[in-house]
C-alpha cells in the first residue's frame, strides 16, 4: 500500500478505525485535538460512533460502557485530561475489559503546558489510577509507529482482557511523515463470551464488576491478573536494539526522545564512542531482560527523557544497579538537542563527571557505579 | 390461579436492605416493568455506588457496575453500542445528583435514549448517613448534626425540576412508594420510563421518594409518613416534562393527579 503524508495524531485516528474502532469518546485537549476532530469526521460515515463528551470522566465511562459490550473503544486525550480518566481506568482494569487510551502528553504537573513531554511515564507504567494493576503501554517514535502501535494495543488489549496505553508526545502527535497504513480489518470482533450483550434469556446474567467485598475473592483476583500481567511480560516486550552489538555504553530512550539519541549516537561513533540504543517499543511491559544483558558489556547506561527522570528506575531496577545510569533530561516541554545527548555520551564514556542535567543530579553515577563494580 | 409471584427478572438472590428500606419496593417495580414489557433478555442495567450497589446480583438481566456518579456515561456507551438493547440506570441521590451530576445533566441534554431510575432517600444511606444533595434544609444527618444548615450547606436539589428545564429529555417525573396508591402510580410511571425508550423516544427518568428508616432514626412506619409530611412537601410528586404528550394532545397533566408546582 502506498504511503500517505499524516499527522501522528490523525494516524492514530486512522489506524483505530482500520483495527476495527467504532466508538471513540473524547474531550478537547491540546495537543491531541485532530485526533478527535479526526474522528468527527469518520465515523459518522462509516456507521461509527464519535461522541464528545462532558468531561474526561464521562469519555473514559462511556469507554467502560462499550468495552462491557465487548466492542472494540478508545479514548485518547492529553495529561492533564489523562490524570481525570484514572479513576475510569482502575475500574476498567478492575472488570478486566480491554479498551485503548491514547495520551498524548505535554508537560506537567498541574495545566504544565502545552509543549511535548514525557513526564506521565510513572502514571502510565506503574498503575496510575487506584489499586493493582497494569496498563499495555506502548510508545511511538514516528507517525508510522503510532499507526502501527495503535493497531497493536487493541490486539494485545483484546487477547489479554487488559486495557492498553498509546503513551505518545506532543512532538509525534503534531508532526507529519510518510505513513504506510494497514488495510482495514473485518470490523470486529473477537468471541467475548463475557460480554453484556443481554441474556436474550438462553444464559445466565453477565456481570461487569470490579467490586469483591470478601477480601479472599478480591486477592484471588488480583493474583489472577497478575498471572496475567506475568505472561505478557513473558510473551509481549517489544523493543528496537540500535547499534548494539559492540556497544560499550547503552542509551535507553523512547519516543521522541529516542530519535533525539539516534542522531547523537551516530556523532558519538563518529568519535569513536561505541555506543548503542536501547529503545523500549514497550513500556509495560518494559524490555528487563535486554537491558540486564546489555549490562553484561557495556560499562554504562544513560537515560535519556523528556522528564526530571523517570524511566531511569526501571533502567536501574533492570540492571540491578550494576552500572552506573545516568540521566540526560529536559523537562516542562523542552527537547534535549542532539548535541546535549552528544555531550552526556561523552561525559558517560569520560566517566569524569556525570552527565548533563537540569537539575544537577550527577550523584546518579557514582551513587549506583560505586557500589556494583 | 397465581395472584402473586416474584418477577421473572428478579434473581432468588437475598436483598441486603435493611428492614423498611423502599429498594425492595423500587427493584421489583422494575423488575414488573422488565416483566410486562417482555425485555428481560435484551435489557442491560447499570448499578450505582451507594445502597444499591449490589443490584447487579438482584436483577436477572445482564448487568454492569459503574463508578459513583458515572452510571449514565457508562449506560451511554452500552446504549452507543448496542442501540437495539434497553438500558437502564439504577440510582441513589449522592450518586446523581452530587458526585454524578455532570454526567446526569449531559446524558439528560443530549436525549440519551436511556432510563434512569432515581432514588431520592435524603440521605448517603451505605456510608452511614450523611448529608445528601437532597437532603432537606434542618435535616439531621451524621455530617449536618446541627441540621442541613443552608447557609453553609446550600439547598436541596431539586432534581426533576433542575433537568425538566433542559429542552433535551424526553420524560421527567417524580414519584413516591411510601403507601399503595403512591407504589401503583410509581409502576405506572417507571413503566412508561422504559416504553418511552423501546418506542426510541429518549431520555426518561423517575425520581422515586424512598424511605431511609435506618439512617433517618425512624421506625418503617413513621419514615413512609414522614414522606408525606416532610419529604413530598419539598418534592412534589408528578410529571414534570412529557415531550411527546405536550408536543402532540398539549395534555402534560400530571398522571398521578397532582398538580406540579410551577
Amino acid at each position: 500500500m502506498a504511503k500517505v503524508l499524516m499527522k501522528g495524531n490523525e494516524a492514530i485516528a486512522e489506524a483505530a478505525i482500520r483495527a476495527g474502532c467504532r466508538h471513540y469518546f473524547g474531550y478537547p485537549i491540546t495537543p491531541q485535538t485532530e485526533l478527535a476532530a479526526y474522528m468527527a469526521k469518520r465515523m459518522p460515515k462509516i456507521g461509527g460512533v464519535f461522541l464528545q463528551a462532558e468531561s474526561e470522566i464521562a469519555a473514559i465511562n462511556m469507554v467502560y460502557g462499550v468495552a462491557a459490550t465487548g466492542r472494540r473503544v478508545m479514548t485518547s486525550s492529553s495529561s492533564p485530561g489523562v490524570s481525570l480518566k484514572q479513576e475510569g481506568i482502575s475500574y476498567i482494569a478492575g472488570s478486566d475489559l480491554p479498551a485503548l487510551i491514547v495520551n498524548v502528553q505535554r508537560g506537567g504537573p498541574g495545566l504544565g503546558g502545552i509543549q511535548p513531554s514525557q513526564s506521565d511515564y510513572f502514571q502510565a507504567t506503574k498503575g496510575g489510577g487506584h489499586g493493582d494493576y497494569h496498563l499495555i503501554v506502548v510508545a511511538p517514535s514516528s507517525v508510522q509507529e503510532m499507526a502501527d502501535l495503535t493497531a497493536l494495543a487493541f490486539d494485545l488489549s483484546d487477547k489479554y482482557r487488559v486495557p492498553s496505553m498509546l503513551l505518545a508526545d506532543g512532538t509525534i502527535g503534531q508532526m507529519m511523515e510518510p505513513v504506510e497504513l494497514p488495510e482495514p480489518e473485518a470490523p470486529e470482533f473477537t468471541e467475548k463470551p463475557w460480554a453484556v450483550t443481554g441474556t436474550r434469556l438462553q444464559r445466565p446474567h453477565h456481570i461487569v464488576n470490579s467490586l469483591y467485598l470478601v477480601p479472599e475473592e478480591l486477592e484471588k483476583k488480583n493474583f489472577e491478573r497478575f498471572e496475567t500481567y506475568r505472561q505478557i511480560e513473558q510473551a509481549e516486550v517489544r523493543y528496537e536494539a540500535f547499534r548494539m552489538e559492540d556497544a560499550e555504553y547503552c542509551v535507553v530512550a523512547f519516543g521522541i526522545a529516542a530519535r533525539v539519541a539516534k542522531n547523537a549516537i551516530a556523532a558519538a561513533r563518529k568519535e569513536g564512542i561505541k555506543v548503542g540504543l536501547i529503545r523500549p517499543i514497550t513500556l509495560w511491559p518494559f524490555p528487563k531482560k535486554a537491558l540486564a544483558e546489555a549490562a553484561a558489556h557495556c560499562k554504562a547506561f544513560l537515560s535519556v527523557e523528556l522528564s526530571m527522570g523517570q524511566m531511569i528506575e526501571d533502567v536501574k531496577l533492570s540492571i540491578d544497579c550494576r552500572r552506573p545510569v545516568s540521566l540526560c533530561n529536559r523537562a516542562g516541554g523542552m527537547i534535549p538537542s542532539p548535541d546535549e545527548v552528544l555531550d552526556s555520551i561523552r561525559s558517560l564514556s569520560r566517566r569524569d563527571k556525570p552527565c548533563l542535567s537540569a537539575d544537577g543530579q550527577g550523584p546518579s553515577l557514582q551513587q549506583t557505579g560505586g557500589a556494583a563494580q | 390461579m397465581i395472584v402473586f409471584e416474584k418477577p421473572k427478572s428478579l434473581t432468588d438472590a437475598e436483598l441486603h436492605y435493611c428492614p423498611g428500606c423502599t429498594h425492595g419496593i423500587i427493584h421489583r417495580l422494575v423488575a414488573e416493568a422488565i416483566d410486562s414489557l417482555g425485555i428481560e433478555g435484551n435489557t442491560i442495567g447499570v448499578a450505582p455506588v451507594g445502597c444499591a450497589v449490589m443490584a447487579y446480583n438482584y436483577f436477572a438481566c445482564d448487568m454492569v457496575e459503574a463508578a459513583h456518579g458515572r452510571a449514565p456515561a457508562m449506560a451511554t456507551g452500552i446504549k452507543r453500542s448496542l442501540p437495539d438493547r434497553i438500558v437502564f440506570t439504577y440510582q441513589g441521590d449522592g450518586d446523581l445528583a452530587s458526585i454524578g451530576m455532570a454526567e446526569t445533566v449531559h446524558a439528560a441534554t443530549r436525549n440519551e435514549n436511556i432510563t434512569v431510575i432515581f432514588v431520592n432517600n435524603a440521605i448517603y444511606g451505605m456510608t452511614g448517613g450523611q448529608m445528601a444533595p437532597t437532603s432537606l434544609p434542618g435535616q439531621v444527618t451524621q455530617t449536618s448534626p446541627y441540621g442541613r444548615d443552608v447557609l453553609t450547606a446550600g439547598y436541596p436539589v431539586k432534581v426533576a425540576e433542575l433537568l425538566s428545564s433542559l429542552d433535551g429529555p424526553e420524560f421527567i417525573a417524580r414519584v413516591a412508594v411510601n403507601n399503595v396508591k403512591n407504589v401503583k402510580n410509581a409502576k405506572k410511571v417507571i413503566e412508561k420510563a422504559f416504553r418511552n425508550q423501546i418506542d426510541g423516544k429518549g431520555f426518561s427518568l423517575v425520581e422515586v421518594i424512598s424511605a431511609c428508616p435506618t439512617n433517618w432514626g425512624m421506625t418503617p412506619q413513621k419514615a413512609l409518613d414522614w414522606i408525606d409530611e416532610k419529604m413530598i412537601p419539598y418534592y412534589p410528586l408528578g410529571v414534570y416534562k412529557d415531550k411527546s404528550a405536550s408536543a402532540g394532545a398539549g395534555s402534560a397533566r400530571p398522571q398521578n393527579g397532582q398538580e406540579v408546582q410551577p
